[in-house]
Parts: structure tokens; sequence; C-alpha cells
């Protein structure tokens, strides 16, 4: 980060800019960068999803627009800019409008946490895992709000059961959290990457020893995600479209971009927690090999550590698809006790065989 | 204040299976009460024949059920050509039960994607189409259409079979019950999929023969009911197959029936193909079908149709037209006993006990 600030500052002073202007507007820079990854991954997501679905289900995807048919989510993006917005009647027309932007803010802020390498982190704290989690909730409100004020009832089920599924799958998210805190020893999500360096790659991930947390995060994910197979708030088959029945046009973008933003997000959270975050998978980074003689190392090493990070996010997002063209929909009913009777308990479980085996190997200091 | 919210789930939603409305009371997401309201797609198909010729109302009774067009067509032929009293060549009859059960694969299987899609799961869908394509190109290269085939004439068929016909038939026939199983490995023991399914939506013996359902409904419910064998019409009784029957009253056992159903005309097919291979004759009665003059009488006629028992009385009073043409389908009734099926279930698991009755609007409204 301090690379991008000193390289911006410099750059404004050669054109003889002050230093103050440049201390102002520098946080636009991240910004403009997130909003441009955000809008890059959803539109390569989008077109994976279909890709992939099609893949599953002996079909050929979109292939008709562009090579591949991979401009086919830029044409999408496009018609539905040109769509009409439409607002309907006796809705509550303030909290209708605030709704997708409200969805989407805290999952701009989720992709400014994210640690994309050593260097590339838009906003490093201390307790980033804790705050990421608590915004990460955010979106649900607006879901509600969104559902509330949009005068439809199929809309008010698909809010009202999101708030339940959010709230009960929160807790199982919250131990193992806790429980890779445990094992790292920090909150902070670049701490807990490097917690994960070891001399053997993949042996230091914190799957290994917390594999039962892996598979409960997961699985909360998928409902924190909306995800099949817990895609109750918008089952199109009883709710139309859920929540966002009434959206059109950019209102609905709004909703769509955020829910693949938070997607790529989310994985990269579990990827953080449990895979080793930007560590490669190899012994040593690929630069390393190539470049080894070069001035620039450090940076190559930079740029690859994003590479390693997208390439497992990517890799955990296939999965989620292939749950998705695997799974029908939980019902409501067991979707909550799936929840409480079972992830529950388990993640306590973990939490304690987690501090236990930290205990042991740690030789009895936590 | 009352906390019931009245919700109208049709005749536009993307799950009703054509343009059924319910009339829905919900106390928070359970269901106090329903009406189904039909008619939406009402097209007069009765009265149509009292103005038609009996060979221009043929093309039209394909329409009434657009997944088992042979079923129709075939109930109508055979009330025709026993008031003609004329008799049906072997080879045609075995011909037109071949189409028959091919008919009943392909709506089964077409039922199985969409209830699957009822309850979430996208993929199954795009399976059973895979096979149902097959089923479809064979009529095509039979009928020369792929859903209103107009193929059964009075006193016969239009076309003869041919030997390559045959073989193409036999080929899918051999690999269609892998498929079926394929099918049952990813579906029948999925913990989802028996959560969703399993003692929902009982519909009890009592309740059934009340309501007059009938087909792989009423054989779900422990009622050994099949006109195939019960009131063996055509040459069902020289063909040896066990209908298919379980006790478990809920939307699993209409699954397990449907499935038990296909594999049993996969067992009827097989030996149809092997009589038409050994067989040669004639494939038509060669009744001069335009100006066509039925004596004065009437007649009902009952087949097995994929949706249950499908009446055509037909009454006939000598001119050149039907007097009076009445039909009785299955979907109809399965309609009238949702509301005492689905009674005090989750709005969630309402959608899935429709879909477990496979019902066809066009059928309902006729």
């Amino acid at each position: 980060m301090n690379y991008l600030y000193f390289w911006y500052i410099q750059f404004l002073q050669n054109y003889n800019i002050p230093k103050l202007f440049g201390d102002i507007t520098f946080p636009l820079l991240p910004f403009c960068i997130i909003a441009g990854m955000i809008i890059l991954f959803v539109l390569v997501l989008v077109l994976m999803e279909r890709k992939v679905l099609g893949l599953f289900t002996q079909r050929k995807g979109p292939n008709r627009v562009g090579i591949w048919g991979i401009l086919q989510t830029v044409a999408d993006a496009i018609k539905i800019l040109c769509k009409q917005n439409i607002d309907v009647q006796g809705s509550d027309k303030f909290l209708f409008n605030v709704a997708p932007i409200l969805v989407f803010v805290p999952v701009m802020i989720l992709w400014g946490i994210i640690p994309y390498s050593t260097e590339f982190t838009f906003m490093n704290f201390s307790v980033s895992a804790l705050l990421y989690i608590s915004i990460a909730v955010l979106p649900v409100i607006a879901i509600i709000l969104a559902g509330y004020s949009s005068n439809n009832k199929y809309s008010l089920i698909g809010a009202i059961r999101s708030g339940a599924q959010i709230i009960s799958y929160e807790l199982p998210i919250m131990f193992v959290l806790l429980s890779i805190a445990v094992l790292s020893s920090s909150v902070n999500l670049k701490d807990i990457v490097f917690s994960q360096l070891n001399s053997y790659s993949v042996l230091g991930w914190h799957f290994i020893p917390c594999f039962l947390g892996f598979l409960i995060m997961f699985i909360c994910i998928l409902a924190e995600l909306n995800r099949c197979p817990f895609d109750l708030p918008e089952a199109e088959s009883e709710l139309v479209a859920g929540y966002n029945t009434e959206y059109s046009g950019m209102r609905f973008a709004l909703f769509f971009l955020a829910e693949y933003a938070n997607l790529f997000v989310m994985s990269a959270f579990l990827v953080i927690l449990f895979f080793g975050g930007f560590l490669p998978v190899t012994f040593k980074y690929i630069s390393e090999y190539i470049f080894s003689d070069s001035q620039f190392l450090q940076v190559f090493i930079y740029f690859e550590q994003v590479f390693w990070l997208i390439l497992k996010s990517f890799l955990l997002i296939f999965v989620i698809m292939l749950v998705r063209a695997t799974l029908p929909r939980l019902s409501v009913k067991s979707l909550m006790q799936f929840s409480w009777f079972v992830l529950l308990p388990l993640s306590m479980l973990n939490f304690i065989l987690i501090a236990v085996i930290k205990f042991c190997v740690g030789g009895g200091n936590l | 204040m009352s906390n019931i919210m009245k919700i109208n789930i049709g005749p536009q939603h993307p799950s009703t299976h054509g343009v059924l409305r319910l009339i829905t009371e919900l106390d928070g997401e359970e269901i106090i009460s329903i009406e189904p309201v039909v008619g939406y797609l009402h097209r007069g198909l009765e009265k149509l024949a009292e103005n038609r010729s009996y060979l221009q109302y043929l093309p039209m009774v394909d329409r009434i059920d657009y997944l088992g067009g042979f079923f129709t067509s075939y109930a109508y032929c055979n009330c025709v050509e026993h008031l003609l009293n004329c008799v049906v060549p072997k080879r045609a009859e075995y011909i037109r039960v071949l189409c028959m059960e091919l008919n009943r694969i392909a709506s089964h299987l077409l039922w199985l994607g969409t209830f699957m899609l009822d309850l979430g799961a996208s993929s199954p869908l795009f399976y059973c189409f895979r096979d149902r394509e097959i089923i479809l190109s064979l009529f095509e290269e039979l009928t020369g259409q792929r859903m209103m085939y107009n193929y059964f004439v009075f006193g016969g068929v239009r076309f003869d079979v041919t030997n390559e016909w045959l073989n193409k038939v036999s080929d899918f026939i051999v690999k269609f019950p892998q498929c079926i199983s394929d099918y049952e490995k990813i579906i029948t023991k999925n913990p989802i999929f028996t959560d969703r399914t399993v003692n929902k939506g009982i519909l009890s013996k009592n309740v059934a023969l009340q309501y007059s359902v009938t087909g792989p409904n009423l054989r779900a419910s422990g009622m050994d009911l099949d006109f195939r064998k019960s009131n063996p019409y055509s040459v069902y009784d020289k063909l040896d197959f066990v209908p298919a029957v379980n006790h478990l009253c809920d939307s699993y056992g209409r699954y397990l029936v449907r499935i038990a159903e296909m594999k049993s005309s996969v067992d009827i097919v097989k030996q149809v193909v092997r009589y038409l291979k050994e067989n040669n004759g004639d494939i038509s009665a060669n009744i001069k079908a335009i100006n066509l003059k039925v004596q004065e009488g009437e007649y009902t006629s009952y087949v097995e149709s994929s949706r249950g028992l499908l009446c055509c009385y037909l009454r006939a009073d000598g001119s050149g037209k039907p007097y009076r043409v009445k039909w009785r389908t299955g979907s109809y009734y399965a309609v009238q006993v949702l509301p005492q099926i689905a009674k005090n279930v989750n709005y969630n698991d309402l959608i899935a006990i429709f879909g477990s009755l496979d019902v066809i609007m066009p059928e309902v409204d006729k």
C-alpha cells in the first residue's frame, strides 16, 4: 500500500501538484482499483457460472457473443443498464432506492479489507477478520429493506427468510473464526496468512488442523451468499425472485453485482483463513525460480501472490458452482435445524479441539 | 388485527407448470388454506368437436395434453372405432402401444425434471431433456412431428414403422435403464431430497378415492389400480409388465412410482419391438375418414395416461359430426386434491407437493 501511496505522490509532484491534494485524493485510487476489479471479476464470474453450469448439464453455455461467448456478460450488462427503472406502486420510494446501494457498499468495503498480497491491502486493521465478519452481515439489512419496501409479498417472504438465515448461520462462522484466531494468534487477516507460512508449503495451512471448521465455514458461507442449497430467499420456484422481484434496470444490476462480488470476496476470505491466502502452493514463489536475479523480484512476488489468491478463490468458487449444479434446495425448517442443532455444536466442538491441539503443540502455551 | 396474509400465486408464476392460480392464505409461512382457480387455458376443446367432422377434430385432441398426445389420440380413435365396429389390425395396435409407452417415458422424464426444478435443483432438468430429446426425435422420424403427432387414425396408424426405426428404439431402450439408475443415484437417497419429500403432501388412499385421483398419484397411495391391467385395452393383455405400486402416500412415493413406471414401460417397449420385428401385417383398417358418418350410439374409452385415467366419452347421432365429446383427464382431479394435502404445510413445501402431483394445465382446462 505504501508503494502505491509514494508512487502516487511522486506522480503528482512531477506535475507540481501539492502533496496535500495527493493526501486527500489518495483514497480514491484504491477505491477506483476495487471498483474496476469488482466489475471485471463479476463479468468473469457470471460467465464462468454459466459456462460451468453448462458443462455440468451437458450444454454449451453462452457461445454466440464473441469467441466462446466471452462478451455475453458485457452484452447483458449493457442491456440491463438500458432498461427502465420501474417504480412500484405503493412502495416506500426512499427505502426502495436506497436498498440496492446499501447492499453494494458493504461488499465493496469487504473487497478493501482482503489482503491480496503482502503489499496490496487497501485497509489493514489489527482486527480485520472481525471487521470483515461484521461488515459481511450488513447486506442482509439492505435485503430486508428491499423486501419490506417493495410492496410485494414474495419479496417480503424472501427478505424475512434471508434475515432468519443469516442470523442462524452467523454464529457458527464466529466460532470457526475464533478457532482460527487461536491457531494463528491473531485476528488480522494478513497475520493469519503469514501464520500459515511453513517450509512444507501446503502442510502449514489451517485446513489441516481445522478441517471440520473449514466444512462448517464453507456451508455457512453458502448460506450467507444465498447460494444453493440455501437459496431460499430467492427461490425462483416459490418466490419468483425473492427480495429483488420488483427491481429492474440499474437497481437490479446492483443486487446482481453485489451477489457475485460477494461470492468472490467470501471465497477469498475462506482461502485466507484455511488455504494460505496468497501463499504459493509450490515451496518457493515461481518468480524466485524465474526472476531470481532481477532487481524487481519483490514486485513480481507481490503480483504472484495476487495470482495465487485469485487462483485458489476461483477453485473454491468452482466447488460452490458444483454444489449448485448438484443439490436441491433445503426446506425452511431443516435449514434452521441444521444450523442450530448441527453446525453450532460442531463449531463449538471444533473450537475446543483446536484449542487442545494448540495447547499440546505449543507445549502448554496458548 | 389478523396475522393472515393472502397471497395470490399465479396465474403467471415461474413454477405453477402453466397458468394455475392458487389463492393462498398464509400465517407466517404456514399455509392456512388454498383455493385453486382453473380455467385460464380453456380452449373449448369439447365444444369445438360439435361443429367439426370426426376427422377435423382428430388433430385437436393432441392438444388436450401436450405431453401425452398419443394417449388422447388413442382414446378418441378408440371411441370412433368402437362405434364404427371396426377391427384394428394387430400390428397397428402394437405400434400404438409402442408410441404410448414411449410417450409415457417422455412425459415422466419431463415431470422428473420439472419436479426437481421445483425442489431447486436445476441440473436434472437438462439430463431429463437429453433423454426426452431422443424419444422426441424418434417420434419426429415416425410421425413428422415432435409434439402434436396426429399419428393415430381411425382404424390404425398413419405410417408403418421401419426396421431401422425399431432398431433405434431398441438402442434407446438398451441405454435408457442406465440413465434411470444415474438419476436414482443422485436423487433417490439425497438427504435434502428425502427431507423435502418424505412425509410431505400425504395423500391417503381414502382421500385419493374420494377425489377420484388416479394414475401414479393413486398408485403411490397404495391402491393397485392400473387400467392397463384392470381393464386391458389395446393389446396390453398380451404384454407382461408389473404396475408400480407403493404405500408411502407422500411425494417420495409418487416419485418412486413414476421411476418404476418408466422401468416397466421399458419392459413393455422391449416386448412390443420384438413383436413388431417378427410380425408383419396391415397398419390400418382402411376406413374412409373423409365424410365419415358414425352410426348413432355412445361409447367411453378408458386409457391409462401418464397423468391418470383418461376417458373420452363420445356420443354420435348418425351425422358427420360428433354430437357430444366429453373428456375426463387425470390432472383435473389432482389439482382439486391439492388443498387437502397441502394444508398446514410450509409455503416452501407447497410447490414441491404440487410438483409431485404432475399437473399439466392444458389437460385441466381443456
